[in-house]
């Protein structure tokens, strides 16, 4: 972070970035530390509220803007990047994040995310996932594990969990990393480092729902450091820890040069006439 | 030879084999002499092989359909022969290519054989078929004649070597045109010289939507409106604006969505199935308030349907589609014309109302040209949304603010103290989320309030023909140019009759219906749809029964169809014409 010296400009903390909305998320819900770290990652980069947008679609973790200082665009289930690159597009100059949960983005959204991958626009992703849907009180969701019993699924959970980060990796995304609630200074970290990417940053974040599939201890059994050595240009090696099954990786899996789909400038006066003089007879 | 009043030729042949190329050729030189065109087409949904059919009426009056009948059909092979020859009127005449048709002997019409292929060859252009057949018919029938070596010119010359064997094969047409013993007298020739555009419907919206500033257009390719999104992305590569070609229409809309939000203007352009998956974030646009355009070119339905035929079906899923009580505002242009002027309209509205905003065209009006006389483009201002105004203290923003019109200052993103959340949940003044009954009746209420001046207005509504008639018209859409030319025509036998254009479908224009009803006492609505849509929702408003006559058989109305039901409703024999 730089140091700010000038006394005439704000220096924004992170409680600076809270609304008067209380969450409405349960006690203990990792999506708490998700805000926070958020916050942090704001503050470490001095966003002015008024110049960062956020687009979220439908679920617990969808709400995320409602409770942050930002211009704040709470779609419909499973939107968020659509609205979100909409955004970017239209105002280049904006900081914009798309958040939501596992149902959001990888269920009834998923159809969107190679696109957003590719496009690799300015765009910092964030996903809450606690393999489990919440808000609708405890279905199977994509990322929950083979054969876990939930209220949709008595028989077990019949299908394998997605692996997300592959995904990313493998159509275009630039910056793709992995953070867990419980880890809240690494997730701040990660999270700040994917805003300051000047690409598609993609961050998948171990986030444990207590009411409907309490995750915490299997997280903490299986969750490690990628190692230091670790070469986030090495797609390859990044591909490996992304398809991991047994244990997951926490970390920077995969950062590359930025590829944005290309920005426009400001639209310039439209020539009707000069437009309408080419279908003359 | 005779002038006609006007000429309708129709040119059919198999995909691919150059008869929509002669087709439009010919309407664009009949254009540049000064004659007003009409043009309708017919395509095959597959890729390639499969009729095809090119019309062209022209005439030195305005145009307002394709006409009823064919004063001269090209038959390029038997097939074409089979599918349109009962076009054909009684002093119609035939052209035919005797290397690949053969009317039947019982056919007793005017016919005249045109080795389309043979002249080609003999002109040393063995390609030049379709430009042949140009020659012959603007030699026989004048048209453009004058103008058809500049539009061979424009079309065709773009390489020196094929421009002198494409007039080679051209001047061979008219001289073999010239070289045919005739016993028709059809003729028709521009009156005077004007100048007019020759354009598409989906060309006049690409315009109109350039020109009222759309500086967003997310899309998602699909007939008939693909043209749209290729024309704005054109337009936009010289203005700058953000264009996005998205992966679904769910996405294409919710980044307009996304874009208005954030302070642009923003618009879309789909067909029936596009919208179907678009309903839900109208509904969203609907409750948060965000201005939004989405052009449907509306073809045969229902799921895939006819996605190169015409219908107006999509009328319902407009003004209804989508959960809850969502408002919007649903605009029908019957021109091309009109495409330019209502998609300004649809556009201003978006702004000026904070809504979603249909603008329905169908697959006839996306592909017909027409001409269309200049536009006065200082009668086609930009309207820009409601903006929060002068310093905002932090936390006094309401996005949703009560006001006497119900429309409240909507802030964009890079506004000091104006942030908030705008969300599809139920909200309070500020835009947070609220549940409470009271939230909800004032938030519905002032949604659906703040159009109401629209069902009032007579902005959007046209009214034509007898101040007082037994039979009254009420159209939307491309069917008004069928109702239009039937007034002409019944006025002409001396019958009075009257015409309501609903430019604007919904809101409902409730008070100049009214009106319209004290002065007819029958009131027909004929609509190509099954189930009377329009009709419906006329019945449904006004609590009035009204006379629905309903076309569903993909193709437009023809004029006589709907005088046919006139004559009827009057009570009055139908005059014979010719």
């Amino acid at each position: 972070m730089t140091a700010i010296l000038d006394p005439n400009v704000i220096v924004r903390k992170p409680a600076d970035y809270k609304t008067d909305i209380k969450p409405i998320w349960c006690p203990g819900c990792g999506d708490y530390a998700v805000l926070a770290a958020i916050q942090q990652a704001l503050a470490a980069l001095q966003i002015n509220p008024k110049d960062l947008a956020i687009a979220s679609g439908i679920g617990c973790s969808s709400r995320l803007p409602i409770f942050l200082q930002c211009y704040g665009l709470h779609t419909v289930h499973g939107r968020a990047l659509p609205a979100a690159q909409g955004i970017k597009l239209a105002r280049p100059d904006l900081t914009v994040l798309a958040v939501g949960g596992d149902g959001d983005f990888f269920s009834i959204g998923a159809g969107h995310l190679p696109h957003a991958f590719r496009r690799d626009m300015n765009i910092t992703c964030i996903v809450m996932d606690n393999e489990i849907y919440g808000l609708t009180k405890g279905q199977t969701s994509p990322t929950t594990p083979y054969g876990h019993i939930t209220k949709s699924t008595p028989m077990g959970n019949l299908a394998q969990p997605m692996r997300p980060l592959g995904l990313a990796i493998s159509s275009g995304a630039s910056f793709v990393a992995r953070g867990f609630s419980s880890n809240p200074k690494q997730l701040a970290e990660l999270i700040r480092k994917g805003m300051e990417h000047q690409g598609f940053s993609f961050i998948h974040v171990l986030s444990p729902c207590v009411s409907y599939f309490d995750t915490y201890q299997i997280f903490k059994d299986h969750v490690y450091q990628i190692p230091d050595d670790h070469n986030p240009q090495d797609m390859v090696a990044a591909m490996r820890y992304a398809l991991e099954t047994e244990r997951m990786p926490l970390g920077l899996f995969y950062q590359a040069e930025p590829r944005p789909m290309s920005v426009p400038s400001e639209a310039k006066p439209f020539d009707t006439q000069a437009h309408l003089e080419h279908y003359l007879a | 030879m005779i002038q006609k009043e006007d000429l309708v030729i129709r040119v059919a042949g198999e995909s691919g084999d150059g008869s929509s190329a002669t087709g439009e050729m010919l309407a664009q030189a009949a254009a540049r002499s000064g004659l007003q065109v009409f043009t309708f087409r017919t395509t095959p949904a597959e890729i390639k092989g499969g009729p095809v059919m090119f019309q062209v009426r022209a005439s030195n009056n305005p145009v307002r359909t394709m006409g009823d009948e064919v004063d001269v059909l090209f038959a390029f092979n038997q097939e074409a022969w089979r599918l349109h020859h009962q076009a054909l009127a009684a002093k119609s005449v035939l052209l035919y290519d005797p290397d690949e048709c053969t009317p039947p002997e019982s056919y007793t019409g005017i016919a005249y054989a045109v080795p389309i292929n043979q002249i080609a060859n003999e002109a040393g252009n063995r390609r030049g078929k379709n430009v042949v057949a140009l020659g012959v018919v603007a030699g026989m029938f004048g048209l453009g004649l004058k103008k058809l070596e500049d539009i061979v010119h424009a079309k065709l010359g773009k390489k020196a070597e094929y421009l002198e064997s494409n007039l080679a094969a051209l001047r061979a047409g008219i001289a073999y045109a010239k070289s045919i013993q005739r016993t028709d007298s059809l003729w028709i020739e521009a009156a005077g010289e004007h100048h007019r555009y020759v354009m598409t419907g989906s060309q006049a919206i690409v315009a109109g939507a350039m020109h009222a500033g759309i500086e967003f257009f997310g899309g998602y390719p699909i007939t008939p409106a693909s043209e749209i999104m290729e024309g704005v992305a054109s337009a936009m590569m010289q203005t700058g604006g953000a264009y996005l070609q998205a992966e679904d229409e769910i996405a294409s809309v919710m980044a307009c969505i996304g874009a208005s939000y954030a302070g642009r203007k923003a618009m879309t352009a789909t067909s029936g199935p596009g919208l179907a998956l678009m309903s839900e974030a109208l509904g969203f646009a609907s409750m948060t308030e965000i201005p939004l355009v989405v052009v449907d070119a509306q073809r045969g339905g229902p799921s895939t349907g006819l996605p190169t035929k015409t219908e107006q079906s999509d009328l319902n899923i407009s003004v209804y589609g989508g959960h809850g009580d969502s408002p919007r505002i649903v605009l029908a242009p019957a021109s091309v014309e009109e495409c330019f002027q209502l998609t300004v309209a649809g556009v201003n509205l978006a702004e000026e109302y904070q809504s979603p905003v249909l603008v329905l065209s169908d697959y006839s009006l996306s592909y017909r040209t027409e001409t269309v006389d200049p536009f006065d483009l200082t009668q086609y201002p930009q309207v820009n949304r409601l903006r929060p105004e002068g310093d905002l203290e932090p936390k006094q923003y309401k996005r949703f603010a009560k006001t006497d019109n119900h429309i409240s200052p909507m802030a964009a993103p890079g506004m000091l103290n104006a942030n908030y959340t705008a969300t599809g949940l139920e909200h309070n003044e500020f835009g947070s989320p609220a549940s409470t009954p009271e939230a909800h009746t004032t938030m519905s209420k002032k949604r659906w309030e703040k159009l109401a001046p629209l069902k009032a207005s007579r902005a959007y509504v046209q009214r034509f023909g007898s101040p007082k008639a037994k039979v009254g018209i009420i159209c939307w859409g491309t069917t008004a140019g069928a109702c239009r030319g039937a007034l002409r025509v019944a006025q002409q036998t001396g019958h009075d009759l009257a015409v309501l254009q609903l430019q604007m479908v919904w809101p409902l224009p409730v008070e100049a219906i009214r009106e319209f009803m004290q002065d007819v006492e029958i009131i027909l609505v004929p609509e190509l749809n099954y189930q009377g849509q329009l009709a419906k929702i006329i019945q449904a408003e006004l609590c009035t029964p009204v006379e629905s006559y309903t076309q569903y058989n993909s193709l437009p109305f023809e004029r006589k169809t709907i005088l046919h039901k006139v004559y009827e409703l009057m009570g009055v024999e139908e005059p014979v014409l010719h």
